[in-house]
């Protein structure tokens, strides 16, 4: 079975950051693999090591990237692909699926699996937008997955209440959960051999695609960040425990009424 | 009359609150510009629903009947909101931010080519489009978006807006839908105990985190959670540590809740977390360490020892409930 995850390299949204004019800097300009992609990429490994296989990575940004293509090789991907866009500023969710579905339709996988959402902007879309291009069943949110047979992939999925357990025939899409596995760290030997492993430049033009079509796709905008405004602080209680527990209930029936 | 459309979400033959919340401010912005409030519901006994949506203020209400709604998968919801979409041609297609909803959004966005704002905490539809705060970067910063064209789809966080009633007379349209053949096979749904309430619309909520420690602590959460007629909620911590399950998850990863009472039970307040609370109106934090950050957000902060507080305000609650 072949994965082809799709990654992206993401701002560290842990790193120190200011708004300054309704621009967002970060203090360092530390990009990562996004958390949920390295998840999928985890699985996909795991998979193939038990059931044999390939798993390549593709991934759409500028040179920079390459450093988070390189950072899944080094996981143990066999391949990357990256598809080469070096002002990556403003693209949105559709955007993006619009590059990879075009992508896939020239280079065929089983599965293709990717994070959930990405850490920065939380969208969630990529995946789903993805699939229906393509027309491939997928599922959203995996918190787990097996391969049953020569051509399902099961995948357990956190629901609204429960786990659903979805049986999707190959070739299929999936988004994947941080909360499925601990991806792994690269050993020093993988990070060594990742730097002899290929990695293919796509163009968009190689795509049948170019900037001005990518950006007409584009369907959204960014106008603007503010603060998060914060909560106040309300009251903080301290003594023993019974004076706690007499000022809270107190507070809840007759300040705050709602018991 | 163009309209906004809002798909309605039901749980357990009851329609979900955040998707009252979404109708009553769709309401409020469709009458701002002129347009009709419409609804949409999916279910296996859709039209049970229609007097609650008329009381909303829903003029048009499409109900999509079948039993094939009652479980989730993607692949019939996404068919038959796009067979509604192309029926009612919307301009503004609204609904609440759920596992469910999250999991078509992308589908109805690619097949409709409509502009996808999803996950946002409000929202203003205008002339020219749409224009929405959305969180980002861990829940640290809100970003003004917009989105432009013919048909916006949006989806909305839970406890953005208050829901509130103001009846209309409605028409019901019942929509013949025939699911076609999916590739897609739901197996089975696997529930856990933690699933009795349902989390993301319960009134009150208790959360744990890492400081408890033991099953002496759950049972201290699980007698507080009964106690109120609570939803047991969790932080990442205990989820992975296999004490709490999945479901139970609350935040950035989990789920987002907006009770009117939230207890984070040795929640240390990681941003992590909070994305997933900080709608809730009364948050109760206790905890032993008076520097965490969850003080810094919690309507009353009780520094001490949970395992000494728990038992003692659990006994409280009981009688005031059962006087």
């Amino acid at each position: 079975m072949k994965f082809t995850v799709c990654i992206k390299q993401v701002p560290d949204v842990y790193a120190p950051l200011q708004i300054k004019n309704g621009e967002l800097s970060l203090d360092t300009d530390r990009m990562v693999l996004n958390a949920y992609d390295a998840s999928a990429v985890e699985e996909a490994l795991v998979l193939t090591e038990q059931h044999g296989g390939d798993v390549e990575v593709v991934l759409v940004g500028p040179d920079k990237a390459k450093e988070t293509i390189r950072k899944a090789l080094a996981m143990g991907a066999a391949k990357g692909h990256h598809i080469h866009v070096e002002d990556n500023h403003g693209l949105d969710s559709a955007a993006y699926a619009a590059i990879l579905s075009a992508f896939f339709k020239m280079n065929a996988t089983d599965i293709i699996a990717t994070g959930k959402q990405s850490q920065d902007t939380d969208s969630g879309l990529a995946g789903a937008m993805i699939a229906a291009h393509l027309q491939v069943p997928y599922a959203a949110n995996a918190v787990g997955l097996h391969i049953d047979g020569t051509d399902t992939l099961v995948v357990k999925r956190q629901g609204d209440t429960g786990q659903e357990m979805i049986a999707l025939p190959v070739p299929c899409l999936v988004t994947c959960s941080n909360d499925m596995n601990n991806p792994r760290i690269p050993s020093l030997k993988g990070i060594m051999a990742s730097k002899k492993k290929p990695v293919d430049v796509h163009t968009l033009e190689d795509l049948g695609l170019n900037l001005a079509t990518v950006r007409g796709a584009v369907k959204t905008s960014t106008i603007s960040y503010q603060e998060m405004p914060s909560r106040e602080a309300g009251r903080k209680l301290e003594g023993d425990t019974e004076e706690l527990v007499a000022s809270l209930m107190n507070l809840l029936q007759n300040e705050a009424k709602v018991l | 009359m163009s309209s906004i459309l809002v798909y309605i979400s039901t749980t357990g033959g009851k329609i979900k609150r955040s998707s009252l919340e979404v109708l009553s401010h769709s309401r409020a912005q469709a009458a701002k510009n002129g347009l009709e409030l419409a609804a949409v519901v999916l279910d296996s006994n859709a039209t049970s629903f229609t007097e609650t949506l008329q009381k909303y203020g829903a003029k048009t209400i499409y109900t999509v009947s079948n039993p094939i709604f009652k479980s989730h998968l993607n692949a019939p919801v996404t068919q038959a909101l796009l067979q509604i979409i192309d029926k009612a041609k919307p301009r503004v297609f609204a609904c609440a931010s759920t596992e469910g909803t999250k999991d078509v959004l992308g589908a109805l966005a690619a097949k409709t080519g409509g502009a996808t704002l999803p996950d946002v905490a409000n929202f203003e539809v205008s002339a020219d489009g749409v224009s929405a705060l959305r969180p980002v970067m861990a829940a640290k910063i809100l970003s003004q978006n917009n989105a432009s064209g013919e048909l916006i789809l949006i989806s909305v966080r839970s406890g953005s807006y208050d829901a509130s009633e103001s009846p209309v007379v409605s028409q019901t349209v019942d929509v013949e839908f025939s699911p076609a053949d999916f590739p897609a096979v739901l197996r089975e749904v696997i529930s856990s105990a933690g699933d009795k309430v349902d989390l993301s619309e319960a009134t009150v909520v208790v959360a744990a985190g890492r400081g408890i420690k033991d099953d002496e602590g759950k049972k201290l959460v699980e007698d507080l959670a009964n106690a109120l007629g609570a939803a047991i909620g969790a932080s990442r911590a205990v989820v992975e540590n296999g004490m709490f399950p999945a479901t139970a998850q609350i935040g950035q990863t989990g789920k987002v809740v907006s009770p009117e009472l939230y207890f984070a039970v040795g929640i240390s307040g990681a941003v992590q977390h909070t994305a997933g609370m900080s709608n809730s109106k009364v948050i109760v934090a206790i905890n032993k360490d008076g520097d965490a950050p969850i003080f810094q957000m919690s309507s009353y902060g009780l520094v001490g020892d949970l395992y000494k507080i728990l038992p003692l305000l659990t006994e409280e609650i009981r009688k005031v409930k059962s006087a």
